[in-house]
């Protein structure tokens, strides 16, 4: 970047006092902005550490290149843990400065709606280009009147689980329904193969499970109108009941304290049979095959298939995490941040990212379930349309700040994990709606 | 390099000019006071007045993240009653504070008499003593979190492999050992300040005292009953202020051993009100849980140095 020192500083200033029609530095620093020329045209990217590594080495060796040369832009990109963003996010926002665009999880645009840019022309323009946006991406970057953040991509979350295990016991397919899962998963505790899932609070695992196993009963957290809390139901209660008795039977009871790392570790030692995940364990055990082993010596990844969670009887459903770029209204480049985000969201830059993702994460729009990645590795397919089977926490309702709060404070996860340690289902229930109630009161 | 001239000239104190206006305003003590003073209120005004005040403002107000809200007056607080998170999060914070509290002194004020006798190695002993308070609390949070994972937990092989356990104790994933579990590494990570700190208070006590109490008849635990003790006592109660403060407002340590969980059973002010101001946005209600524990600090705070003033009188 050029020096302008001082002296030249005001001697461009007086100049832009023409051009601007402004009265020199005075306006200036009634504007409370540098002037155009003197602004450094970079864009500062917040994201998280990648679950795959290989994504982050290409933005920044690569991408972050070629993004100069192509916008004349210095892209910086910052990665941190994904348990910090929130609070990064919050600083900035109140303090005023700090990234440009951060690329947030979940429905979190919602939360910062009033701090974000309208992106509205930037998104339809992508939508349209791409196949249109799932409807998960949709719903927690658009208030229902316009685009407060351009979506990113979607983390499917699926059921990694042993094959050899499975059929030892007679599966030679995945259960279809939750009682067939229980009933597989009783033979596999009695073996010391457990299922792994986390009932603890974590943002990840937890959520994903909990959610659509409740939607899955036909339970919900409110109707369509976003108000009425409709969680203590029957078919809540069904679902609690169920899976306090599933929990003794077949799952792994250390899963009340994991976090979303424990369940990787579990099953890449070979202490569970199955366990909800995004693709990251497949892939690394696929990536250190000499490394992760079965208890017969051979490669581990050989032995991992892919499902979707089981039905329930209200149907089949999945929460898989969106992530998507907020375009930060205190940003002094918006204009050049804007330009990035569509750079980096057209075809053909946003493809070497997705494919270095190996399918562990899926684009936000329908093209890429036609990508030739899903050609190279037929276990990875069950995520290529796992977005299309998303729904959002705080369904019926809009993905909004009550969804929000009642995800941050674990309710739905807490309202199983209480059952499953001895409270009564009606009791946990109970107590989960009357928070519900608290929250949208 | 050359010195310029003019200072290595010394003039004369005669020969110096009148003082100026600021020297003879400086010799004034209450001015001079005001300006040694500045440095240290512009700090404490900055770092712990302003965010407290902004804190109280926040707390009153419905303010989101980017949004400054409006005045609601006690509305928050009044929400926090009716929050039953909240209440668990206020009884397992008395819980964990009262707990803690009581082990680390006991164990520091025992760890610090040993340190106190003459032994080989003493200095190393002691340096080694203070590793737990050293090391940043994350990072050896995080090696506690792999002592009590619920499948590779070394507590649990060892036990195994001993013949004491037969099954797996499930430490962060019961509502109850999870509590015990993030309380032992408190009081783990406590105990060396609590040592060291009383064994500087040791160290004031003139060894003459216990000479002559021992000359007297004075048994071990008589000694340390009438001498030590009520000598101690002044350093004591500061460090149990200190440490009641910090333990009220633990954060860290619930972060990463359980997030607060399960089902809450870990859950303290500071996580709750993490969860609430940072998690779901609502910065005026996140305040709210903070500052709800401030009137039960302000207490423990008045109480205790009351009672030190009253010692020192005496």
């Amino acid at each position: 970047m050029a020096r302008i020192g001082r002296r030249k500083l005001l001697k461009l200033a007086g100049a832009g006092a023409v051009a601007a029609r402004s009265g020199g530095i005075a306006a200036i620093l009634a504007a409370g902005r540098a002037p155009a020329y003197a602004q450094a045209s970079s864009v500062h990217w917040l994201r998280w550490n990648d679950f795959v590594p290989a994504s982050d080495e290409l933005l920044k060796k690569e991408i972050a290149p070629a993004a100069e040369k192509a916008l004349g832009i210095k892209l910086n990109i910052e990665t941190i843990n994904g348990n910090d963003l929130q609070a990064r996010t919050t600083s900035a926002i109140q303090s005023g400065s700090g990234p440009d665009v951060i690329c947030a999880l979940n429905n979190w645009p919602q939360l910062y709606a009033e701090s974000v840019v309208d992106v509205s022309d930037l998104a339809e323009e992508i939508g349209k280009a791409q196949g249109g946006f799932y409807e998960e991406s949709k719903v927690v970057a658009n208030d229902g009147k316009k685009w407060i953040a351009l979506p990113w991509c979607v983390l499917g979350a699926m059921i990694c689980y042993r094959k050899s295990w499975f059929a030892e016991e007679g599966a030679n397919k995945f259960p279809e329904t939750w009682e067939e899962y229980r009933a597989l998963g009783k033979k596999l505790k009695a073996k010391g193969r457990p299922i792994g899932q986390t009932l603890g609070h974590t943002f990840g695992d937890a959520p994903t499970f909990t959610y659509p196993y409740l939607w899955s009963w036909g339970g919900k957290e409110v109707e369509a109108d976003g108000k009425t809390v409709v969680l203590d139901s029957k078919a809540t209660v069904d679902s609690v009941k169920f899976m306090t008795g599933f929990w003794k039977d077949a799952h792994d009871e250390g899963g009340l304290a994991w976090d979303d790392t424990n369940n990787n570790r579990a099953f890449l030692s070979g202490t569970i049979s199955a366990t909800l995940n995004g693709a990251s364990i497949y892939l690394l055990a696929k990536s250190k095959p000499d490394t992760y082993l079965t208890e017969k010596g051979t490669p581990l990844w050989e032995d991992i298939l892919h499902s979707p969670l089981p039905k329930g009887p209200a149907g089949q459903f999945g929460y898989h995490l969106p992530m998507s770029n907020m375009l930060m209204s205190y940003s002094k480049n918006q204009k050049g941040a804007k330009e990035f985000l569509r750079w980096i969201t057209s075809k053909e830059i946003y493809e070497k990212w997705f494919t270095s993702q190996q399918g562990y994460s899926v684009g936000a729009t329908t093209i890429w379930e036609n990508d030739p990645l899903w050609q190279k590795d037929p276990v990875m397919l069950p995520f290529r349309a796992a977005a299309r089977a998303g729904r959002f926490p705080g369904y019926a309702g809009p993905a909004d700040r009550h969804a929000a709060e009642g995800l941050s404070k674990y309710l739905i996860t807490d309202m199983y994990a209480k059952a499953v340690q001895g409270m009564p289902a009606e009791d946990s229930v109970k107590w989960a709606a009357e928070e519900f109630k608290k929250i949208h009161a | 390099m050359a010195v310029p001239y003019a200072l290595t000239e010394r003039p004369s104190y005669a020969g110096a000019p009148r003082r100026g206006p600021v020297t003879r305003l400086l010799e004034d003590q209450r001015w001079l006071a005001a300006v040694l003073l500045a440095p240290t209120i512009v700090l404490l005004g900055l770092f712990i007045a302003y965010p407290f005040v902004k804190g109280v403002e926040l707390s009153v107000t419905d303010a989101t993240v980017g949004v400054a809200g409006h005045f609601v007056g006690l509305r928050n607080f009044a929400a926090l009653m009716g929050d039953s998170i909240f209440r668990i999060a206020v009884a397992n914070t008395f819980l964990y504070t009262a707990v803690t509290t009581v082990f680390k002194l006991a164990l520091g004020l025992w760890l610090a008499l040993l340190l106190n006798r003459h032994f080989k190695g003493k200095a190393l002993t002691r340096a080694f003593v203070l590793l737990p308070f050293i090391i940043p609390t994350v990072l050896s949070t995080f090696a506690w979190k792999w002592m009590f994972d619920p499948t590779f937990s070394v507590i649990n092989w060892t036990l195994f492999r001993l013949g004491l356990i037969h099954a797996r104790i499930n430490w962060l994933g019961d509502p109850g050992l999870a509590m015990v579990s993030v309380i032992i590494v408190n009081i783990w990570r406590g105990v060396p300040f609590y040592a060291i700190s009383l064994l500087a208070g040791l160290q004031t006590i003139n060894p003459e005292l216990q000479e002559a109490a021992a000359i007297d008849g004075a048994r071990p635990w008589q000694r340390f009953r009438y001498v030590t003790w009520p000598l101690l006592l002044p350093v004591t109660m500061v460090v149990v202020l200190f440490s009641i403060i910090q333990t009220f407002a633990d954060f860290q340590l619930v972060y990463v051993l359980t997030g607060g969980g399960p089902a809450n059973a870990t859950q303290l002010f500071a996580t709750y009100a993490y969860q609430i101001g940072v998690g779901t946005g609502l910065l005026s209600q996140g305040a709210a849980v903070s500052l709800a524990m401030f009137p039960v600090l302000l207490v423990v705070v008045i109480v205790q140095l009351l009672y030190i003033r009253r010692v020192e009188i005496h």
